[in-house]
Formats: structure tokens, C-alpha cells, sequence
């Protein structure tokens, strides 16, 4: 086996051991965090702080009984959780953790695939979860499952276009798909004193791009997909078990790279000044991975913490809320940045 | 290894592309299509253009398709019926297979007995790509930009104005 596979392999395997605990870490952040805001204690009983919860929820979900109703489209039935999990486990190949290090002589770059498609391709990858949602909510045969799924095509299609105008509007001064490059650009600082992070110059791009992430995601206020009050469970009422626990990850996982990639685009990703990136070559990695995950965390708390803060939108102002005001605002925030590119500012 | 991934995924072209048109139920034709669609993104990136490959899934399984499903899902088309329209099957059988051969005849002759010269990193990568279509091949890239905007107000118009006689 060849070095550079072996690489890949390894980073993958770092991604993946990651990723995987995103899950049962997040469901007790947004337990205990819920409960925080609410005035209440939470569950506190299994292990210190209850952390231990989550575990005792994984051995639940797999002692549960697997039910498919009966007029259900088994094939498609079975295969939707399953789908639910492809955009979740590729779309962190693209994610830079780090700058290039030296390994036993040779060279290897801290992402995964540093494809020239960059964040196209994470684009790309990510745009296929509205099919796991669709074909759960078609194959259940049950009314609220389809109404769920239906809004769910609608939602995605509608918030992606803003996103990805934002994340465009980001691309431009950098002149590269490749996110690598984005973080470098965003090396140094402005006046000496901020760091030259794009939150800063692209604010309004930022705004866009995170309420849209919340659409992507189905996060309240924009979770109409599986809003409780009016659709049961939405596309996936009919599912329990494992099946549902698989949904239940593919979410917290999109949760998760979409935070990456915020922290990226706009927080400097694996970079942070001050620390110097010296060093035998797994402190280096150490260091970037630590930086993202902890920008990460950044915006996996703020997800917990408006998911209790704010009521859920009527699916007419979710629409207007896309369509009418995130799209002409990226468009706009576009247009600045080209001209401010073309001027030479940015 | 390279061509035993392209065996795979040509293989599933053909055979997901097959499903789409004959299978009877339009939402297991267009989860096919979706098939069909990634794995030509594939071999797209055999063929060293992974951009195009980006693009494919993005535009076409990422935001077409799901309109389509969101057609066929408001509309509630069911799997039956199919039996219909066998006049408009045989037509479109027919025009199908006429415009194959006409296919294969214009390329046959222009391509017989030349080596096709294999894409270049040059003719794929990104600049020379954004260089083609904003500088040398602007207009036809922009007349191609007018017309899906005509599409798509044709349309919309279309659509209002029936929604108007309903009322």
C-alpha cells in the first residue's frame, strides 16, 4: 500500500472517530443545555453530570423494536436512514485541519482530499441529504411523513441558493475554490489588532449564511420538516430504533461540518494568531484540529442555544424569510464584494 | 483499478438509466435518474475533470432532480396507467432510436480512424475553464444564460396565468 493512501486513511479514520462522538456529546450539550435555559436540571443521573446518558440512549435505540408499517414501501423504507448518513460521513473530506506537514520524509496535507472543487464538492455532497428525507417521508405511506418531506425539498432547495451566494461571495477575493487557501488569506491582521477573519468584512454574507444553516440543518426556528405541533414527527414518524438513531446522527453530524465550514470561511479555520505551527508533525496536527474544533464548538452551541430561545416560523414566512430576503441580501453582499475585489480593498 | 471502476459505473448508468424509463412507479424512476446522474458524475472524474463532476451532482442530482421530485410528489402521481399513450410510446420510441443513429452516423464519420486526443489539465482546470466561458466563449455563454431566463419567465407567466382563470 502506497504512502499517500495510507495518509488518506489515517486522516479519514481521524475525521470519522471524531465525527462519531459528535452525536451522543451533542444530545447531551442540548439535554443539559435546554435545561439550563429552562430554569430545570436535566438528566443528571447516569455518570458525572449525566454524561453517561447518552450511552444508556445508544443501548436503548438498539434494544428497541424495528417497526416498518405495513403498507410501507419496504426497499425505499430501509434505505432512506441509510442515505441519511452519505452527506454526513463525505462532506468533511474537503475541511483543511491544518498547513501542510512532513511525515517520515514525505509531504502530506492536513485535508482529506485537497481537491481543486474544494468546497464544491462539499457543495455538492451535502445536497444530496434532501433525497434520504424524501424518500423517507415518501416510502412510510403516511400523511404527516409526506408533508414532511415535501417541505423538507422545499426548505433545502430554497436556503441553498443563499448559501451558497454567501459562500461564494467568500471565494471571490481568495480566488480559490480550495479552502486551504481561504484559511491563508485570512492570516494576519487588520490595523494589528483584529484578526483578518472574513466575519469581519463579509458580516452580512456571515448573517446569511448561518441563518441559512440553520435551514439546511432543519434546526429550529426553521425545523418545519418535523415541526411536533402540526406534522407528529414529520418525515420521520414512522421510523424507530436504530433507523431513527440513524437519522437522528446524520443530523448532528450536518450540524457539525456546516460548523466547520462556517469556521472556516469565516473564523480562520484551523488557524489561530499566536500559535506558530512548528513542531514534529503530529503536535501541528494537534494544534490546527484543536482550533477548528473548538471554533466548531462555537456555533454547535449557538444551534443549542437559539434551537430554546426562539418559536418556530410559519412554513409562508420561512418561505418569505428565503426567497424575499436572504436571496437579494447574498446577491447584494455579492455584488459588494465583487466590487470591492475589483477595487482592490479585499 | 481505473478501469474496474469505470466498468462498475458505466454498468450502473446503463442499468439505472434503464430503470428510469421503464420502471412503472415515478419515484423509483427518479431515485434512479439520481443514480444515473452521480455515476456519470463518476466518470467525469475518471476522466480527469473533476469540476465538471462537482458541478453535475450540484445542478443536476442536487437541485434539478429534487424539483422533479417535488412535482411528482405535490402532484401525487401514481405508478399506474402506464398502459396509456401508446400511440405517444411508439413515437417517442422511434424518435429515440432516429436520433441515435443520426448520432452515431455524424460522429462516425467525423471521428473514424482518428485517435481521439485525450483532455488536457489545460482544457479542465478551473482558470482555463472560467477563461473559456467569461472570455472567448462569452456571448454564447451569456445567450445560453438568456434563454433558460426566458424558460424560466415563460413559465412563471404560464403558470399565473392559470392559476388566474381558476379563480
Amino acid at each position: 500500500m502506497s504512502f499517500d493512501l495510507l495518509a488518506t486513511l489515517a486522516k479519514t479514520a481521524l475525521w470519522m472517530a471524531l465525527l462519531l462522538q459528535v452525536t451522543p456529546i451533542m444530545v447531551w450539550v442540548e439535554r443539559r443545555g435546554s435545561a439550563m435555559i429552562q430554569d430545570r436540571l436535566g438528566p443528571n443521573r447516569v455518570g458525572p453530570f449525566g454524561l453517561f446518558q447518552s450511552l444508556a440512549d445508544a443501548v436503548k435505540f438498539l434494544c428497541k423494536e424495528d417497526i416498518t408499517p405495513v403498507e410501507a414501501d419496504k426497499f425505499m423504507h430501509g434505505l432512506a436512514p441509510v442515505l441519511a448518513l452519505i452527506p454526513a460521513l463525505t462532506t468533511f473530506v474537503v475541511i483543511p485541519f491544518g498547513p501542510d506537514v512532513t511525515v517520515l520524509g514525505h509531504r502530506v496535507p492536513l485535508v482529506v482530499a485537497g481537491a481543486e472543487t474544494g468546497v464544491l464538492l462539499l457543495l455538492a455532497l451535502a445536497s444530496l441529504g434532501v433525497y434520504s428525507l424524501v424518500m423517507a417521508g415518501y416510502s412510510s405511506n403516511n400523511k404527516y411523513s409526506m408533508l414532511g418531506a415535501v417541505r423538507a425539498s422545499a426548505q433545502l432547495i430554497s436556503y441553498e441558493l443563499a448559501l451558497t451566494l454567501a459562500v461564494l461571495a467568500v471565494l471571490m477575493p481568495v480566488g480559490s475554490f480550495e479552502l486551504n487557501e481561504v484559511v491563508r488569506y485570512q492570516q494576519g491582521s487588520f490595523f494589528g489588532l483584529l484578526p483578518r477573519w472574513n466575519v469581519i468584512p463579509q458580516f452580512i454574507g456571515f448573517l446569511v449564511f448561518v441563518v441559512a444553516a440553520f435551514a439546511e440543518t432543519n434546526r429550529l426556528p426553521f425545523d418545519l420538516p418535523e415541526a411536533e405541533s402540526e406534522l407528529v414527527a414529520g418525515y420521520h414518524t414512522e421510523y424507530s430504533s436504530m433507523k431513527f438513531a440513524l437519522f437522528f446522527m446524520g443530523e448532528y453530524m450536518g450540524m457539525a461540518t456546516l460548523s466547520c465550514l462556517a469556521a472556516t470561511l469565516y473564523l480562520g479555520g484551523w488557524h489561530l494568531p499566536g500559535l506558530s505551527y512548528s513542531g514534529p508533525w503530529w503536535w501541528v496536527a494537534a494544534q490546527g484540529m484543536g482550533v477548528l474544533v473548538a471554533k466548531a464548538t462555537l456555533f454547535l452551541f449557538f444551534f443549542v442555544w437559539v434551537r430554546w430561545t426562539f418559536p418556530r416560523f410559519r412554513f409562508d414566512q420561512l418561505m418569505r424569510l428565503g426567497w424575499k430576503v436572504l436571496l437579494p441580501l447574498s446577491i447584494l453582499n455579492l455584488i459588494a464584494v465583487a466590487a470591492l475585489t475589483v477595487a482592490g480593498v479585499l | 483499478m481505473e478501469v474496474a471502476v469505470f466498468l462498475l459505473f458505466a454498468a450502473l448508468v446503463l442499468v439505472s438509466a434503464l430503470v428510469v424509463v421503464l420502471h412503472r412507479n415515478p419515484i423509483y424512476a427518479v431515485m434512479s435518474l439520481v443514480v444515473t446522474l452521480v455515476s456519470i458524475a463518476v466518470l467525469f472524474v475518471l476522466l480527469g475533470a473533476p469540476f465538471l463532476a462537482a458541478i453535475q451532482v450540484l445542478v443536476y442530482t442536487g437541485a434539478i432532480v429534487v424539483l422533479f421530485l417535488f412535482v411528482i410528489m405535490l402532484l401525487n402521481v401514481s405508478g399506474d396507467g402506464s398502459t396509456a399513450f401508446g400511440l405517444q410510446k411508439i413515437v417517442a420510441a422511434g424518435a429515440a432510436v432516429g436520433f441515435s443513429t443520426l448520432l452515431l452516423v455524424l460522429f462516425w464519420g467525423r471521428f473514424e480512424g482518428l485517435p481521439l486526443p485525450p483532455l488536457e489539465e489545460a482544457d479542465v482546470a478551473l482558470r482555463p475553464l472560467a477563461r473559456a466561458l467569461l472570455g472567448t466563449y462569452l456571448l454564447p455563454f451569456e445567450m445560453v444564460g438568456l434563454l433558460l431566463l426566458a424558460a424560466v419567465t415563460a413559465a412563471t407567466v404560464l403558470a399565473r396565468r392559470a392559476d388566474r382563470e381558476k379563480t
